[in-house]
């Protein structure tokens, strides 16, 4: 059943709606639990695109197995979607910067707080985002570690690569999961693969995995493909950023979740005017690239990637 | 009057991306005006020319007080000025959502940090500044209650109103806030307008930061004094907001007085032109803020009134 979670009137002939797919067991108890799965919160990161589509096209084929109520929200951005915009167009705001929002508060902050209260009781929310244009990521979920204890069990039935376990930000206080989560509805936050494009491969695995999440939260029956055993990461020395050190083009030498050995090159930043290399990236310690930039463009301090270290790999790290 | 360069990076393509500063005097570090941050910002960079003008006249005439020194710097982001674009031209990143920034951080982080290295040395902080909504101001200065704020001070400005806002989660990583929890009294000032020039609320600003700069006796300046500000909070401003998404037409203007029952503006069907709504002053009161776009949507503040107590 699609649901109209929230509507407002836009000035020219309009309205914009936040809607959802609502999919029952065929013979309901009326105390099933209810998993939510919510993605377009950033109007430019569309991974979630297929494994909303993914995901209802088979329940809907096995409808059977169902013992849970699944809630599925394409679009909580739908204006950013359509016009290729990260944040809500007009208002140049990050909609995840707007949460719990406000009842009573402007057009963002009213839509922010009807999505806080559809999504508020679920036994488990997924909140699905693609980094942005410039990275990508292997798929992975981030959890602040305020909620480490109830979330990380959950997270390691997803199916995801990487558990990154990261520090408390007040900034990060108004983002959706934040909200949900400090009143009592678990929610992961999903980052995999870049924006504006979509990595069929890592929208099977996270269906898979939320399949099998389902599973243990006895919300589906039946069979469900076996699940990655997940690296997690809690000690922030375990992630080394790297920052261009000069502007320029970035032209990559290797391959997003490659196991790279200290001093090994990861890439190059060119300058196309002068035809001059003007810096080599060197990986500065044993680890696995987890995120890798996908834009070319750097200016100095650019994020060209992050290495997870050696250490923290266990038996994910595959010598060459 | 000294140029100097407070940040740099090296551009590809572009001209190196520099925030530059102007010196006026020598000696302790007493009061850092900080302008355009973001790429729309033309009032501040308008505000912040003023100044370097007025204050090199001040110095070649001998009104400087000895021993203290004046950093003043128009434009922290120029990329985003000469691409007229808001936030930072490749990433669309806010310069003033990174502070105190990070040296071996992302670029806007770097900015940030390159700059606040410098500035967190000021014992006053001043920032022009904008609002995320379009729109017009009363002129005021603002500050946020970070526990560390002096009210009293702020009242030296002599502007019209000092509003305290109550700090969001999202504040912590402004300049203000940052200036303060680095012991730098800061103050946003805030003029009417951001992507135009406006001349006269520019001239009271700038005349409030030179009474200011006179009562620290940091310089020689004897204007007008200025206002007995009004303290108001933000949370107890009371919010006008539409009902419906249309056309905008406001009645009044930005500092009118304005009674209970008054129709502020009215909200108008985009294709036929009939009045959907009349929006109206629940208290009496003074046009604080008022909406600036022609269109808006529904359940937009579009005034914010300060309460006018009998």
């Amino acid at each position: 059943m699609i649901e109209t979670v929230t509507s407002i009137a836009l000035p020219a002939d309009e309205t914009l709606f936040i809607r959802r797919h609502r999919i029952e067991p065929e013979k309901k108890s009326g105390s099933e639990k209810r998993i939510s799965i919510v993605t377009g919160i950033h109007g430019d990161e569309l991974e979630g695109q297929y494994v909303c589509c993914e995901l209802a096209r088979r329940i809907m084929q096995k409808r059977e197995n169902l013992r849970g109520i699944v809630d599925i929200y394409p679009a909580l951005n739908p204006l950013g979607i359509d016009s290729i915009t990260r944040g809500i167009p007009a208002f140049d705001l990050d909609m995840n910067r707007l949460f719990p929002g406000c009842q009573d508060g402007n057009m963002t902050e009213y839509l922010a707080s009807r999505v806080v209260q559809a999504l508020a009781g679920s036994a488990v929310v997924l909140d699905i985002h693609a980094s942005n244009i410039f990275l990508t990521e292997i798929p992975q979920i981030r959890v602040n570690e305020l909620h480490e204890r109830e979330l990380v069990p959950l997270a390691k039935e997803t199916g995801v690569d990487f558990i990154w376990v990261h520090g408390a930000n007040t900034v990060l206080e108004s983002t959706l999961a934040y909200s949900l989560n400090s009143t009592g509805t678990p929610t992961l936050v999903v980052e995999m693969g870049v924006g504006m494009r979509i990595t069929k491969s890592y929208g099977e695995q996270l269906v898979d995995g939320i399949l099998h999440l389902m599973n243990r939260l006895g919300l589906w029956e039946g069979e469900t493909a076996a699940v990655r055993r997940p690296i997690i990461s809690k000690d922030p020395d375990d992630v080394v950023y790297l920052n261009a050190a000069t502007g320029g083009i970035f032209v990559p030498d290797v391959k997003h979740w490659e196991c790279l050995h200290k001093g090994e090159k990861i890439g190059q930043i060119i300058d196309p005017l002068t035809g001059t290399v003007l810096n080599e990236v060197i990986a500065p310690v044993d680890g696995i690239l987890f995120t890798i930039r996908e834009y070319p463009v750097v200016d100095e301090g650019s994020l060209i990637g992050r290495l997870l270290c050696k250490k923290a790999c266990g038996d994910r790290w595959e010598e060459k | 009057m000294k140029k100097v360069i407070i940040y740099e990076i090296k551009g590809l393509y572009r001209d190196h991306f520099r925030v530059t500063g102007y010196e006026f005097g020598e000696g302790k570090e007493a009061v850092c005006i900080v302008g355009s941050m973001r790429g729309n910002e033309v009032q501040q960079l308008y505000c912040c020319a003023r100044i370097v003008r007025k204050l090199k006249q001040m110095e070649e005439a001998g009104k400087l007080a000895a021993g203290y020194k004046i950093l003043v710097i128009p434009c922290v982001n120029p990329y985003s000025v000469n691409t007229q674009k808001r936030f930072w031209p490749v990433d669309n990143t806010d310069i003033n959502r990174m502070f105190p920034g990070y040296r071996l951080g992302e670029t806007t982080q770097r900015i940030a940090d390159g700059v606040f290295q410098v500035i967190s040395k000021y014992r006053f902080g001043i920032q022009f500044t904008s609002f995320y909504m379009p729109g017009e101001f009363m002129p005021h200065v603002r500050m946020m209650s970070t526990g560390f704020e002096d009210q009293e001070l702020a009242k030296q400005f002599g502007m019209p109103y000092v509003v305290l806002r109550q700090v969001r989660p999202y504040d912590t990583t402004t300049l203000n806030y940052n200036w303060q929890i680095w012991e730098t009294q800061a103050f946003s000032m805030y003029t009417t307008v951001t992507t135009r020039v406006d001349k006269k609320s520019a001239g009271e600003a700038i005349r409030g930061i030179l009474t200011f700069l006179n009562k620290q006796g940091i310089l020689d300046y004897h204007g007008h004094d200025g206002y007995h500000s009004c303290v108001v909070r933000d949370v107890d401003m009371v919010s006008v907001r539409t009902g419906k998404a249309g056309l905008f037409d406001p009645l009044v203007e930005v500092g009118a007085e304005v009674e209970q029952g008054q129709v502020l503006a009215r909200i108008l069907d985009a294709y036929e032109g009939e009045v959907m709504e009349e929006l109206r002053a629940p208290v009496d009161g003074i046009v604080f803020f008022m909406h600036g776009e022609p269109l808006t949507y529904s359940n937009t503040a579009v005034f914010k009134l300060v309460v006018r107590e009998e």
